[in-house]
């Protein structure tokens, strides 16, 4: 009950966002929405029990760690969306506002989903929502980020169906009854047949590591978030990549199921070694600041990618690395669009001195980047210790290395451009955006929360990651 | 009933080499018309008649025979422009590695571990085969319109593979599944619509400012 009002909510408020004369009101249909749904989800973490087998929308360890970092994420984005929209009246938010809301169900319903068929179909359909979402800005340039966001993403999940339908071939080659649910596939683990398996995982690792944004499957993603307004790169960078990782984290249980895991390791960690590689190069030269942040955003989902792909204490790792990378991206993205809207530019050659023209987003910019790069005391440094220690503690002593190497490389080239951007006497001297409270405080609050997580991980959410890493190492 | 199938998958086939090879984008927009068409057919022809499959077959014609190709011949109508030109790779090698990737789709499916039904039918032959046929469209041509219609093929290609599959897909994720694709059909045809406005042309040669 509690879990379909996740979803039938904020689709509710679709047409009534869709319908209503007000401006402003349809604005404050998002944190509205963001709020029942964070006060829902903090209910059901504490009440509702896990899924039983055979159900088609319930909860389990992993799609609570994601709805607990992508419902504070939102809440964040939506309250910012407010004075955002404002702010850009002659945009109109129309389209803005429908969108946003049939994501936020989208997201639940992929997050809660425990057939993959469903999965993968809400999944799809935040790829829709989130479309015009990033050719807000109707330029030139926003609609080539979003033509090739639409069709790469498209492609990509259409090959994932081929590999969910892999995995059904491969329950009927094995003699057992054919079916997506999540519980019968891992029932069935050990009988199912090898070849369509691997075939299948192949599939569903390129077509979901292409939302995650894994390279070499990422060329959308420096454009779409380049493009988008910052509140949208938000929540694709915070919401969408962690929906695609939990994506991969499933297909991951299933392979553990047929104890195939060490067929699909070396592959996702292969694809986030070079995730990391290409990240780090492409940071060094990078000469737009929200560019750079989608490049920072594929060094993550490299990590990840590399945590799970080393197992154990890497995989536990990675799952507080995917909560502290969300928090951290949204603080990251709005505070990066506001200095874009502020010098109404994104390029590192016009941008000055935001640290003196704009105090608080300048702070929180700067303040983000050294979160975001593992520096102490934010959360990221514990998680991407975590993840080390466990790469290390698994004898791979050059991956180890190869990683620490590639991070102190995103830190120098990523910090170039950021140290560029804030300090410095300002381009522009009479700028006609301040900051503002709304825009200021979501963003304050996210960081706050990876501060938070970097100094304290309380007990429950400890337990939490532990079950969940027993999940997708295979156990129940 | 197989020889149904058969039929209608040889024809499917014969869909792909046609739009590989055709420059005249409404032709092929028709030609993915009669593809969607067919396998409208097939869920009928191999699991019998059922309410499952009945409605499957009309969601499937409604959706993929009917309302996207009038969708995207709308778009044309619109933007003015009836062929592709200069594509990047020439229709005739295309038509060639067509038939090359069919012909592997074949001897690879004999290859492939099977289920002793499935053995020797055209089902994933054609299903792969098609896929390939869509994925060729798609990064061979220039048009906008055109990479719609190597998407809609690929998509066409997995339908095949789904429809072994009955099972797997339930009636509700199988709607689902269709209906995404015509949103995103829909929403594709938005941005084609802004892509001529803002550039006269449907040409994505154009989209190529943001790069490293």
């Amino acid at each position: 009950m509690m879990l379909a009002a996740l979803i039938l909510l904020p689709l509710a408020l679709v047409p009534v966002a869709w319908l209503a004369p007000w401006y402003r009101v349809r604005s404050w249909l998002l944190p509205l929405a963001g709020t029942i749904h964070l006060l829902l989800v903090v209910l059901a973490l504490g009440n509702v029990p896990d899924a039983a087998p055979g159900e088609w929308i319930g909860l389990d360890p992993l799609s609570r760690l994601v709805l607990l970092v992508a419902s504070p994420l939102y809440l964040g984005c939506a309250l910012y969306a407010v004075d955002y929209l404002e702010m850009r009246r002659e945009r109109g938010n129309r389209t803005m506002v429908p969108c946003l809301l049939l994501f936020l169900s989208a997201l639940s319903m992929a997050a809660m989903s425990r057939h993959l068929g469903l999965m993968w179909l809400a999944l799809e359909t935040t790829t829709l929502a989130s479309a015009p979402l990033i050719y807000f800005n109707r330029n030139r340039l926003s609609i080539e980020a979003t033509w090739k966001y639409l069709l790469i993403c498209s492609v990509g999940i259409a090959l994932a169906m081929l590999g969910l339908l892999f995995f059904a071939y491969a329950a009927l080659r094995g003699g057992v009854p054919v079916s997506l649910l999540l519980s019968d596939l891992l029932a069935a683990g050990p009988v199912l047949s090898r070849p369509w398996l691997h075939a299948g995982f192949v599939l569903l690792l390129v077509g979901f590591g292409t939302k995650m944004g894994l390279a070499p499957l990422h060329a959308w993603k420096p454009d779409a978030y380049g493009e988008a307004p910052g509140l949208v790169g938000a929540l694709l960078a915070g919401g969408l990549t962690s929906l695609a990782f939990l994506a991969v984290l499933r297909t991951m249980q299933v392979m553990a199921a047929a104890g195939a895991q060490g067929v699909a390791r070396p592959l996702l960690l292969g694809l986030g070694l070079l995730s990391l590689l290409l990240a780090a190069l492409f940071m060094m030269r990078q000469g737009d600041f929200k560019r750079m942040l989608a490049y920072s955003s594929i060094e993550h989902m490299g990590l990840l990618a590399v945590g799970v792909g080393i197992g154990g204490l890497a995989t536990f790792g990675a799952l507080l690395h995917m909560i502290n990378n969300s928090l951290a991206k949204g603080c990251l993205f709005l505070s990066a669009g506001n200095i874009h809207r502020a010098f109404a530019s994104k390029r590192l050659a016009d941008v000055r001195g935001a640290l003196v023209a704009l105090p608080f987003s300048g702070a929180l910019f700067l303040t983000a980047f050294l979160a975001v790069t593992g520096t102490p005391p934010f959360g990221i440094f514990l998680s991407e210790f975590t993840i080390l220690r466990g790469i290390f503690g698994a004898g791979q002593l050059w991956v180890g290395l190869a990683v620490l190497v590639l991070l102190a490389t995103v830190f120098i080239g990523m910090g170039a451009s950021v140290l560029a951007v804030s300090q410095g006497e300002p381009t522009e001297r009479d700028l006609a955006f301040t900051d503002r409270f709304l825009l200021v405080a979501p963003p304050l609050l996210l960081l706050l929360a990876v501060l938070f997580l970097g100094l304290y991980i309380p007990e429950s959410l400890r337990l939490l990651l532990e079950q969940a890493q027993a999940l997708v190492e295979g156990g129940t | 009933m197989t020889e149904l199938s058969n039929l209608c998958l040889l024809l499917v086939i014969l869909v792909n080499f046609f739009a590989l090879g055709s420059s005249r984008l409404g032709a092929c927009i028709h030609a993915v018309a009669l593809q969607g068409a067919v396998l409208a057919l097939l869920p009928l022809a191999t699991h019998g008649l059922s309410v499952h499959t009945l409605l499957l077959a009309a969601g499937a014609l409604a959706l993929k025979g009917i309302l996207i190709p009038w969708l995207l011949l709308r778009a044309i109508r619109e933007v003015r422009i009836r062929r592709e030109m200069e594509p990047l790779i020439g229709f005739v090698p295309t038509l060639l590695l067509g038939a090359l990737a069919t012909a592997g789709a074949f001897i690879f499916a004999d290859l492939l571990p099977l289920i002793d039904a499935h053995q020797g039918g055209l089902f994933i032959p054609t299903s792969l085969a098609t896929l390939f046929a869509g994925f060729l469209l798609l990064i061979s041509r220039r048009k906008a319109i055109t990479q719609v219609v190597g998407y809609l093929i690929l998509e066409n290609g997995i339908f095949i593979f789904g429809i072994l599959l009955a099972e797997a897909m339930p009636l509700m994720v199988e709607a689902g599944v269709l209906l995404d694709l015509l949103v995103a059909v829909f929403v594709m045809g938005i941005v084609l619509d802004q892509i001529n406005r803002e550039f006269s042309t449907l040409d994505t040669e154009q989209l190529s400012a943001l790069k490293e």
